[in-house]
């Protein structure tokens, strides 16, 4: 939209144009559904095959451990719920997961472990909690915080899952990793990764869940029995097809991508904090290059919020609960950030299509409406 | 004029907004975020959130949601609950407008840089022959809710807009219906947000604190029988106390919480004072002593008093013309001129 200074990239990011085009035919023509059994459906199959085999090579796993799901949280619940209801026993996971990964969690009976002031998850505590609980079934850790931009080390992760408990198997919630890391280095690592489109330029209402190295989780949709028996409902062809070419082209230009938006990244919170007092929540060499979590003591980021949307500004602070509402960060709060800096807290996140323009404007505006915050108190 | 309108999802405040962007002002809606437990539309009031931000969308307004529960809890619902606790009788509405309302969001409105807050209520500001704001009743005396916008004082006023205190109850909903909001015909909310009408007080108040069962007792201290909570139970009260039929009516004429609970009925004469102290209290423009008139509930008359100011800062006697009913401790007493016109100012009244 004109005018606008588009800051929320790891809320939603734009669709890349290639992606809208290769999903306009299935939208119109070629409406099939996949699974009948005539040459229209046939071609309709035909493009959802492919864009699996796509995905797949984007994240170096085989066509048959993709599974499309409806979205991101669908794939982490599937990971969650229903790796439980498979086998039983506790899932395991971080303070600092998003709700997708958490509350299906804590719903199960499961266990959130700390994390330390960046984010990370304490590799110890994780390891006490493996060893004390000798049924768990499952552990899921993300491999990019969606608050802070925080990144696991899931070598780290996946060395302790296995050595304290060889039985469970490893999601990762990667929803906000697929722009800025390779996930064929995460795969391996894996038994179960959850992704969502929308987050790289695909549509939304698509999500990917890579189910491989024995693991089963129990589907959660069930009926017709799509997917594999793995996730039953029509075929959302034209968003698989489109998910595949946004993912083709963010892992294609992700090593350029990477180096662009970092610098952007060092431009706008060097902007910012030279001109105001503003606390890094976390340092950028922990984060991913699109995130920039900034903390304001003495604002409120409803209000900053509020004129940076004036100054056409678009951003974001925590999550939001079901009224529009701003909750208190439970990120934050597992991370120990004192509340006066978590009560400013301000997420601007970068993605393919910011400018340095952009930065430049936006910072501009943060600094004046922080200034001004700051001034009318 | 650049207007933040407090937006419940209820008629008026639908119409407040509309009013206001047909009179060609910058409005912006928000909605207030401060219950986050039960309630009976839903978890934080979602279906009225949903109600407020499509009628600002249909009215081609930003809508934007303020989450101020934790203000909420602090300067409402817990002194809600402790209140009840010491066998006071709080009214949180008028908490709520005094703390969230008018002072809460009327600051963040100026931070922003809004030069008003209008808000839904029945009330109208008016100006006397020297030019100083006044809080009116609202038109529609029936739904006049200046008793409960009482504490919005003259400086307040100046920056605060009541887009349909003209008008009455069923112009509000005609104007609603001319502009096909839909909340035109919603009902008006009754009762305290935070609880809800399945749980109750009882169950609200039981799940925080204690409840205490009380022995009930005459005014010659004859014992009568016995209620399950006093925390229950508030001045004025006829029914509900668990006494045989029949005989002279009984009111509660006292709640005593410490140190033992006890309740105190007695007939019509003894529930009768001649003054009330008040505490707490504000002023619209002033100090007022003298000849008033008083309000002790939302809708109630305004009755013949006088003001008489005391040692104590922020503390009024209020003298009664006629004896009055004894005013519940912690029940709004608000001022109004002798034309019952103007508020005057308010405070609570005090054991």
């Amino acid at each position: 939209m004109d005018g606008l200074l588009y800051l929320d990239h790891a809320a939603s990011t734009p669709m890349r144009p290639a992606a809208v085009q290769a999903m306009t035919p299935f939208l119109t023509d070629c409406f099939a559904n996949p699974s009948g059994s005539h040459r229209f459906a046939r071609t309709a199959r035909r493009a959802v095959d492919e864009a699996r085999e796509q995905v797949a090579v984007s994240l170096g796993v085989l066509p048959g451990e993709v599974v499309f799901t409806g979205c991101g949280t669908e794939s982490d619940n599937q990971a969650v719920t229903g790796s439980v209801a498979h086998r039983g026993g506790v899932a395991v996971t971080s303070a600092v997961e998003h709700h997708a990964v958490l509350d299906p969690v804590l719903a199960s009976g499961g266990v959130a472990v700390a994390v330390d002031e960046t984010g990370h998850i304490d590799l110890d505590e994780l390891t006490r909690v493996l060893r004390s609980n000798d049924t768990v079934s499952v552990v899921s850790i993300m491999t990019v915080n969606n608050e802070v931009g925080t990144v696991t080390d899931m070598a780290a992760v996946s060395k302790v899952v296995r050595r304290e408990a060889p039985g469970a198997w490893l999601h990762t919630d990667a929803v906000q990793a697929a722009c800025w890391i390779d996930l064929r280095e995460v795969t391996p690592l894996v038994d179960m990764l959850s992704l969502s489109a929308h987050k790289f330029g695909g549509p939304k209402g698509v999500g990917v869940l890579v189910v491989r190295g024995g693991a089963a989780p129990a589907p959660i949709i069930r009926g017709g029995g799509q997917e594999r028996e793995r996730r039953s409902g029509t075929s959302n062809v034209a968003g698989i097809v489109a998910t595949a070419v946004a993912l083709a082209e963010t892992d294609a230009e992700r090593d350029v991508e990477v180096e662009r938006v970092s610098a952007l990244r060092t431009r706008l919170v060097e902007s910012i904090s030279s001109s105001v007092d503003v606390h890094e929540t976390v340092p950028s060499s922990a984060s991913v290059p699109g995130v920039a979590h900034l903390c304001f003591e003495g604002i409120e980021n409803e209000a900053l919020l509020f004129l940076l949307d004036t100054e056409g500004v678009c951003a974001s602070a925590a999550s939001a609960c079901a009224s529009g509402a701003m909750e208190p960060s439970h990120v934050l709060a597992a991370m120990g950030l004192p509340r006066k800096l978590a009560g400013g807290a301000l997420r601007l996140s970068l993605g393919h299509t910011t400018t340095a323009e952009e930065i430049d404007a936006a910072a501009q505006a943060v600094v004046s409406s922080v200034e001004r915050l700051r001034g009318a108190r | 004029m650049r207007v933040l309108v407090g937006m419940s999802g209820g008629v008026d405040s639908s119409v407040a907004a509309a009013l206001l962007a047909e009179e060609g002002h910058e409005v912006v809606g928000v909605t207030m975020r401060l219950w986050g437990g039960d309630s009976d539309t839903g978890c934080c009031s979602v279906a009225d959130v949903d109600d407020a931000r499509r009628v600002a969308q249909q009215l081609g307004l930003d809508h934007v949601v303020f989450n101020f529960s934790d203000d909420f809890d602090e300067r409402v619902v817990s002194p809600y609950v402790e209140a009840h606790s010491r066998g006071v009788t709080p009214n949180p509405c008028i908490e709520c407008n005094r703390h969230l309302k008018f002072d809460r969001l009327s600051e963040r409105a100026r931070v922003l840089g809004f030069d008003a807050v209008a808000t839904g209520h029945h009330a109208r500001l008016e100006r006397d022959s020297a030019g100083r704001p006044r809080l009116a009743r609202g038109a529609d005396r029936d739904k006049d809710q200046s008793y409960v916008v009482h504490m919005v004082d003259a400086e307040e006023l100046e920056r605060t807009v009541f887009p349909i205190g003209h008008l009455s109850k069923a112009e509000v909903r005609d104007h609603a219906r001319r502009l096909g909001l839909r909340t035109a015909d919603k009902p008006d909310s009754q009762d305290v947000c935070f609880i809800t009408s399945t749980g109750g007080r009882e169950r609200f108040l039981g799940d925080r604190i204690p409840l205490r069962s009380a022995p009930v007792i005459d005014t010659e201290g004859r014992h009568l029988g016995e209620v399950p909570s006093v925390e229950m139970v508030t001045i004025g009260q006829r029914r509900g106390l668990g006494l045989p039929g029949g005989g002279p009516l009984r009111y509660v004429v006292d709640v005593v919480a410490e140190p033992e609970p006890v309740v105190v009925v007695g007939d019509g004469a003894d529930l009768l004072r001649r003054s009330v102290d008040v505490e707490s209290v504000t002023w619209v423009d002033g100090t007022v002593e003298g000849r008033v008139r008083a309000q002790v509930s939302a809708h109630g008359p305004a009755q013949p008093a006088r003001s008489v100011v005391t040692d104590e800062p922020g503390v009024i006697r209020i003298e009664w013309e006629e004896p009055q009913r004894r005013v519940a401790p912690g029940q709004s007493v608000v001022l109004y001129d002798l034309d019952d016109r103007w508020v005057l100012g308010g405070g609570v009244a005090r054991r």
